[in-house]
């Protein structure tokens, strides 16, 4: 299997407090990776050092064999690398269908085809099956304030996958989201994973929505990966009992 | 609704100059020159959210570019392109500095550029005739229509404000208008959607500042005689002021605030030497009480109105 995404020795501090501390791993093809960890485990640090918005104190990010360190985040994002953030990023006064339309209008043309083009940027059929997909067709001309969290949710996750994306990270994407919208999320996610041949790696608290839709997981601790295996052999683990425990 | 309302303010400009003194015309004239300057600068400021304190000058640049061109014989056209593209540039260059400043650094750093421009257009004789300003500028002639008289000039305006209206409505209503409010909301957000923000903050000062420069080609062959000191800081609160009050990221907001600065001064002249500290309570009840403008309170009492009207039947 290729490796989609390599991180190797991957180190960021702040003020000297470290913390990621020289964490290496790879997501292949395919793939769903879960990063599971005690809070301020430095997992949304790992996420922004990868997705350029915070510059690594030293190591390597790789794509598909391409060093992308340093990057800026829209040339990352226009490669096929997408996110959603931890906290809900929606644009709340421009309606659903725009907030989708914004996240696929930089992938095509020009500059100046974006100026003197369609509104639409040609994606209104690309719009439409991803409102159909993540069941917002009912709300596409409503403001994306004026959904619920959870819809709001569901609508940041859309964003990520408007652009037909190879990789997309999640940040805590069941944050918030209630029961049933939550199983609704899941299978998104491996209709996606599946169809497409996405690849996603996902930070989450809720272990039972991680266990059930991971391939694999890392567990960090303290800016370090300390298990990696299948959701049953990480269930099991004294190491991470004993991390998320206390010690 | 809001066709209705676009046509009744069409034939209200169209029919209000007919029937006014030659100083009344002029006045609707600074309107519309104003509110070309004010679309530009809610262009950078109220969608793309960059402030800039500098607006005066790039109308300054405009006009100089116009006085300076006409009164050695070129068309009034080649103005508008020269000066469209040189403001277009040099705003592209202040851009910059937002790339790295926000909010008040950023203003800093405009008002510095704008401090520079007023110390060239007075000192430097030689090109701008520095404190004696350039007078005679002509009016121009469009195959063979004349637009000396105030009237015929006022329409002259009008059509150049409806053109760059036009464009500033293509230009919000296309992609760049969505990025542009992407990146003024969340620029975090926006950028790992794969939006430019670099590029697009410098095209939001760049485009914002040509408007300025155009209005200035406009303003020069208004009033005929110009100088330093008509573009200093005090035009460029004034735009800034144009924009808030009318509604700053709201496409009508700059129509209604330059109307409400460059007329409610002179509606309120009765009052004689008190005019300006009413125009100024004005301004400050207003936007304390509502930030959004004259065009946010509109909306917020077209939305009130219905609860009113159920609550009372």
């Amino acid at each position: 299997m290729a490796a989609v995404l390599q991180v190797r020795d991957l180190t960021k501090s702040f003020g000297g407090i470290g913390a990621v501390n020289g964490v290496s791993f790879a997501v292949h093809e395919g793939e769903i990776l879960g990063l599971i960890g005690p809070n301020g485990s430095g997992k949304s640090t790992l996420f922004n050092c990868i997705l350029g918005q915070l510059r690594p104190s030293s190591g390597e990010v790789r794509v598909d064999g391409r060093p992308i360190t340093g990057m800026r985040p829209c040339d990352l994002n226009r490669l096929g690398i997408s996110r959603t953030f931890q906290l809900l990023q929606v644009f709340p006064q421009l309606s659903v269908r725009e907030n989708l339309l914004l996240a696929g209008q930089e992938h095509q043309g020009s500059m100046w085809s974006r100026l003197l083009g369609a509104r639409d940027a040609g994606l209104s059929a690309a719009s439409g099956r991803m409102l159909e997909l993540f069941r917002l067709a009912a709300l596409a001309e409503e403001p994306a304030g004026a959904l619920s969290y959870g819809q709001q949710k569901l609508l940041d996750v859309a964003m990520a996958f408007m652009a037909g994306p190879r990789l997309v990270l999640l940040d805590e994407p069941a944050g918030g989201v209630n029961l049933t919208m939550l199983a609704g999320l899941r299978e998104r996610l491996r209709e996606i994973n599946q169809a497409g041949k996405a690849t996603f790696v996902v930070i989450e608290h809720n272990m039972e929505f991680v266990m059930s839709l991971c391939t694999r997981i890392l567990v960090l601790a303290e800016g370090r990966i300390i298990a990696e295996g299948t959701p049953e052999e990480i269930r099991s683990n004294p190491t991470v009992i004993d991390a998320y425990l206390g010690h | 609704m809001k066709k209705a309302l676009a046509l009744a303010v069409l034939a209200l400009v169209v029919a209000a100059p007919f029937g006014l003194k030659p100083y009344g015309i002029y006045l609707l004239s600074l309107w519309a020159v104003m509110t070309i300057a004010a679309i530009g600068l809610n262009l950078t400021l109220g969608y793309a959210g960059q402030i800039s304190l500098a607006q005066a000058s790039f109308v300054g640049i405009g006009a100089y570019t116009a006085a300076l061109l006409t009164t050695q014989g070129w068309p009034l056209g080649a103005a508008f392109a020269l000066a469209a593209l040189l403001c277009f540039v040099i705003g592209w260059l202040l851009g910059y500095p937002a790339l790295r400043v926000a909010h008040h650094y950023l203003a800093f750093v405009t008002l510095a550029f704008a401090t520079l421009v007023y110390l060239i257009l007075r000192n430097e004789e030689w090109l701008t005739r520095g404190v004696y300003g350039i007078s005679g500028i002509p009016r121009p002639t469009l195959l063979g229509w004349s637009t000396k008289a105030p009237l015929d000039f006022y329409f002259f305006c009008l059509g150049v404000l409806a053109l760059a209206s036009a464009a500033a409505w293509w230009l919000l209503r296309s992609p760049w208008g969505r990025a542009f409010t992407a990146l003024r909301e969340n620029p975090v957000r926006a950028s790992s959607l794969g939006i430019d923000t670099r590029r697009y903050t410098l095209m939001a000062f760049a485009i914002g500042s040509a408007l300025g420069g155009i209005a200035g080609v406009l303003y020069a062959p208004l009033v005929q005689f110009i100088e330093p000191t008509a573009f200093t800081l005090g035009l460029s609160f004034n735009l800034l002021l144009m924009v808030i009050v009318g509604g700053a990221g709201r496409f009508g907001g700059p129509f209604l605030g330059a109307a409400v600065s460059v007329l409610l001064p002179e509606w309120l002249r009765f009052s004689e030497g008190l005019y300006l500290m009413i125009y100024a309570v004005f301004v400050m009840l207003l936007l304390a009480l509502c930030p959004s403008g004259l065009l946010g309170l509109a909306e917020r009492l077209r939305d009130s109105w219905p609860r009113f009207f159920k609550s009372a039947t």
